[in-house]
């Protein structure tokens, strides 16, 4: 994730160079391993096509799985050498003097496009500008081929008036070049704005001039893609992701699954039941979605008890997924932190030095966890509404993806139980909202130990293939089902070993799961 | 996968693949690669679990006309002929609709040229009547030496020029090719808007994608821009023999034994003398395909998606102790080892869908040699030589052996190159007596040989 692939550590010694190196290649995301050569992602369009929307969403779902990326606007730095804006005048393409300033700005803006590819450890940059002559996208291709770069275009070309009025709407009229944000008076200068761009716009012509170029057009907001050449595994997953990504409004809804008995006594991992307080939750979850009147939610669980029990009381049909299964803790599963702290300080001394990147023994790390979780941040841009219930980690994970939140922070965000958190996206990032159902819970956030950690080089030595055992792991149970999808029809009858006590068959653990009477017992099989 | 086709099966899926069932109907002039990705497609979308089946219609037609005699029967004004034709088409359809409708079938891709507007308007038509979505992939090539190579490497084999010289079947079929471009109407950007439709140009060169519409479109879309043809071998081999394969254990985390040090010594001759150009190396993160690797003296990439299936509570057992614990674990295993789950552990069928990026991957690699281990090259291996659910789990990886896999025509040619270093066996047969209450003589029969 960007921003902790460098340490500043001595410069000269080759001890530290060598040290820099392993840090780095520890580090390496399985993303960041696809990618070879630095990359510079070329964005082109008339002004309000979608083109920042897409710098910013491509950015920040790179950085996520772990490509270092980066955005370089041409209007922010347009803006740094023309402090007022007065009107469209200025993008006349007769205006020889604007003109000018126009170029140097490219100019100043592609030398720190190398910086940060040649230097500080980045891997792709996103040149955000209009690039709608093939004079500028010459330029660009002249420096990319100086610099041993692979150049990739992503052209949005948009013809529908509606959208390009809403696109205004919703992200020009509080742009700093309006400051007065008079609305019809803002959209009257920026179309002007568009009509200057559009004299002498150029698009990707794939048949001819541009024909052995990399590019995605993207034609009316993803109705419609032309994709030519792609070099390599970035590049299609770039494109992958852009053909995922819609504009439509929807709101994911984020919680974790009702307080457990293993939360109740600190313990981590495992796959307990609902603790009272959890069905409660459970309870208070299904109002809360009523209230919503959410239409045709979708409702995403983990394969874990606990969140499969929570979705249960909705009474709505839910998916269960694998991957959306808590942090396998290894060697820790089910301890407390006292216990780990007892068993093994050195392993909990180094989680609290990197948690990101920690992985427990027989276990995952956060940056494991990234990479299990990529399939449902590609399903969850796909769909509409959708509630995903998962767990701490888990939930971090998909939190971090949409608030853009970095290696750093990412295993230190709060996500108390029983609070459902809603994501809506708005203009160029996601709003959120906060709901606590008001049903009292065990706090299980750790906050990030105080006071300098020292950064250990034994950190550097851990062994990315120790895996002894299989990790004392949860059980991994037959599935459930829910009201509205069919029940599996086992080739064999379910294997009693793996029932709690008392039950036999694969339906009677989807009916009669009885919330008020106690518990009989944990119901984890222990071998 | 096919031959586990369980309708409530599929539904099983974490992710819900398709609502409504999906007709995917190549559109193209002969010779274009439509049938290869016909094939293709449905081999990788039976093996992600969504039961999918292929209607060719020059099957039906061959059916229908038992004897080809030449291009003629293909000329744009030969009535008799256009009828059988249109015949044929309706008869595919109708297999479609059972497939799709009753034997719960998925996924059914129409594999015809489908060169009209009208025979396409009638296809859409057909699948409103039955509510399949349809999506539309459409072959454009104008290059004429891959129409020659496509000519050569599958025409000339077909039932259809069973009787004539390479030269007169070559000649025949450009003739056949030409009958159907008078009337051709490829996908418009205009016209066409309303249809969901992939593009493909120049083999891969470029895409045109229109209105995808759901997640298993979108995964077509993507599998499709993400295979190519250029010539390559996929090389499989397990890691070396490791200390826990000696004593007849399973899973672990072993390091080599003596005879496995051997065996990763003549891997790294055996890849020296097949001067192989630009290979790339890929492992597990367990200790005995690293191990395994780094005899080889050249860069390699460790995936954790490689790692061996997960036994669970089995792990590092033998056979004869998971007998006497587990021995109702162990029947059941027997009766179903495709989809039986280790308690704690894995199954079959959990890891094809934890092998499934790799798959991805290694469509887009060229020359590759994969080392990985029993269970997951037996996935693998699924895969490429288009296994069922229930032959997947007793395909024959012995260690010591390599696999190279060589794409041609529209399956795999696979050679098998034992390295010459002894190791024990380590395959299990499938048991006779699979009953639970069956006898530990009767369990045990299939457990191979160890120290």
């Amino acid at each position: 994730m960007s921003g902790t692939q460098r340490d500043n550590g001595p410069a000269n010694s080759t001890e530290a160079k060598k040290t820099d190196l392993r840090m780095n290649e520890k580090k390496c995301s399985w993303a960041s391993y696809m990618t070879n050569s630095p990359t510079v992602i070329v964005m082109i369009g008339l002004p309000a096509r979608g083109k920042t929307y897409m710098s910013k969403k491509l950015t920040r779902y790179l950085n996520w799985i772990g490509v270092p990326t980066k955005v370089f606007n041409l209007g922010v730095y347009r803006r740094e050498a023309v402090r007022a804006y007065k009107s469209y005048d200025f993008f006349r393409h007769d205006n020889e003097e604007a003109m000018k300033i126009r170029k140097q700005c490219a100019l100043v803006a592609l030398q720190d496009v190398k910086a940060y590819l040649t230097e500080e450890g980045g891997q792709i940059a996103v040149f955000d500008a209009t690039n709608t002559t093939r004079e500028r996208r010459d330029l660009i291709q002249a420096f990319v081929k100086e610099n041993a770069f692979k150049v990739f275009f992503v052209e949005s070309v948009c013809d529908d008036p509606e959208v390009i009025a809403a696109n205004i709407l919703e992200v020009k009229v509080s742009s700093p070049d309006y400051p007065e944000r008079h609305r019809e008076r803002v959209m009257d200068d920026f179309l002007k704005r568009i009509e200057c761009y559009k004299v002498t716009y150029q698009p990707l012509d794939p048949d001819d001039y541009d024909k052995d170029l990399s590019f995605i057009k993207v034609i009316n907001v993803g109705r419609r893609f032309l994709v030519n050449r792609v070099q390599d595994y970035i590049q299609s997953k770039i494109v992958y992701y852009l053909m995922n990504i819609h504009v439509h409004s929807h709101s994911i809804y984020l919680c974790r699954h009702g307080e457990s008995n293993h939360n109740i006594e600190g313990r981590i991992g495992g796959d307990s039941e609902l603790s009272p307080r959890g069905k409660q939750f459970a309870h208070a979850l299904r109002e809360f979605i009523d209230e919503h009147e959410l239409s045709d939610l979708k409702v995403w669980t983990s394969q874990l008890r606990r969140t499969i029990q929570t979705a249960e009381e909705l009474g709505v049909p839910y998916e269960q997924w694998k991957i959306l299964n808590e942090i396998d803790a290894g060697v820790c599963e089910e301890m407390t932190y006292e216990m780990i702290q007892e068993t093994f300080p050195e392993e909990f001394a180094l989680r609290d030095q990197d948690k990101y990147h920690y992985r427990y023994p027989g276990g995952e790390s956060y940056q494991d966890l990234v990479q299990r979780l990529e399939p449902v941040i590609m399903e969850l841009e796909r769909q509409g509404n959708v509630l995903v219930v998962c767990h701490q980690a888990v939930m971090r994970c998909l939190l971090a993806y949409f608030l853009d939140k970095g290696a750093d922070d990412l295993p230190y965000m709060k996500c108390p139980l029983h609070t459902v958190l809603k994501l809506t996206p708005v203009a160029y990032g996601c709003k959120v909202e906060m709901f606590y159902l008001n049903v009292e819970a065990v706090n299980t956030h750790r906050d990030r130990p105080l006071g300098n950690i020292p950064r250990d080089s034994a950190i550097l030595h851990r062994r990315n293939s120790y895996t002894p055992l299989s990790s004392h792991d949860q059980v991994k149970r037959p599935r459930l089902y829910s009201a509205g999808n069919q029940p599996w029809l086992p080739l064999a009858p379910t294997p009693s070993a793996l029932m709690p006590e008392g039950r036999q068959s694969q339906e009677s653990l989807c009916e009669g799961i009885d919330f008020d009477s106690p518990e009989d017992s944990s119901g984890c099989v222990r071998f | 996968m096919r031959g586990s086709c369980h309708p409530k099966n599929t539904r099983d899926r974490a992710v819900c693949m398709t609502n409504c069932p999906t007709l995917i109907v190549t559109v193209g002039l002969p010779a274009r690669g439509k049938t290869y990705i016909s094939k293709k497609l449905t081999r990788y979308l039976n093996w992600i679990g969504v039961p999918t089946k292929e209607f060719n219609v020059g099957q039906y037609r061959r059916e229908c006309l038992k004897i080809y005699k030449s291009f003629e029967f293909f000329r744009p004004d030969n009535e008799e002929g256009l009828k059988i034709r249109r015949q044929c088409a309706t008869s595919a359809l109708n297999d479609v609709r059972q497939y799709l409708s009753v034997e719960g079938g998925q996924v059914a891709v129409f594999d015809a040229t489908n060169t009209t507007r009208e025979r396409r308007g009638t296809i859409v038509k057909f699948a409103e009547q039955n509510g399949f979505k349809v999506f539309f992939v459409e072959s454009v090539c104008e290059d004429p030496e891959v129409i020659a190579q496509n000519i050569v490497q599958v025409k000339l084999g077909s039932p259809d020029y069973i009787h004539c010289n390479s030269e007169e079947a070559i000649e025949d079929f450009m003739k056949r090719i030409k009958c159907y471009e008078s009337s051709y109407q490829p996908l418009d950007e205009v016209l066409d808007r309303d249809l969901s439709y992939i593009k493909i140009m120049d083999v891969g060169r470029r895409y045109l994608v229109n209105r995808v519409v759901d997640h298993i479109q979108s995964r077509i879309v993507y599998y499709l821009m993400n295979i190519h043809i250029t010539p390559r071998s996929i090389y499989l081999c397990r890691h070396g023999e490791s200390d826990l394969n000696i004593k007849g254990r399973i899973g672990g985390d072993s390091g080599l034994s003596a005879r496995g040090k051997e065996f990763a010594k003549h891997l790294r001759k055996f890849i020296q003398e097949q001067n192989i150009k630009d290979l790339k190396v890929w492992t597990s993160q367990m200790k005995r395909t690293i191990q395994t690797a780094e005899c080889l003296g050249a860069p390699y990439e460790q995936w954790k998606s490689l790692n061996e299936i997960d036994a669970g509570v089995c792990e590092e057992m033998m056979y004869e102790e998971i007998q006497e614990h587990y021995p109702l674990e162990f029947a059941l295993r027997d009766q179903d080892k495709y989809r039986y789950r280790y308690p704690k552990g894995e199954s079959y069928e959990d890891l094809v869908q934890r092998l499934e990026p790799v798959i991805m991957e290694l469509e887009r690699q060229e020359n590759i040699l994969v080392i990985c281990h029993q269970a997951v090259m037996r996935c693998l291996l699924a895969y490429f030589l288009d296994k069922t659910a229930d032959e997947l789990p007793y395909l024959n990886c012995p260690l010591h052996t390599v696999l190279k896999l060589t794409p041609v025509a529209y399956g795999c040619k696979v050679e098998s190159v034992y390295l010459g270093v002894d190791s024990v066996n380590t395959h299990r047969d499938r048991p006779e007596n699979v009953n639970v209450q069956r006898s530990t003589e009767d369990a045990l029969q299939t457990v191979p040989a160890h120290f």
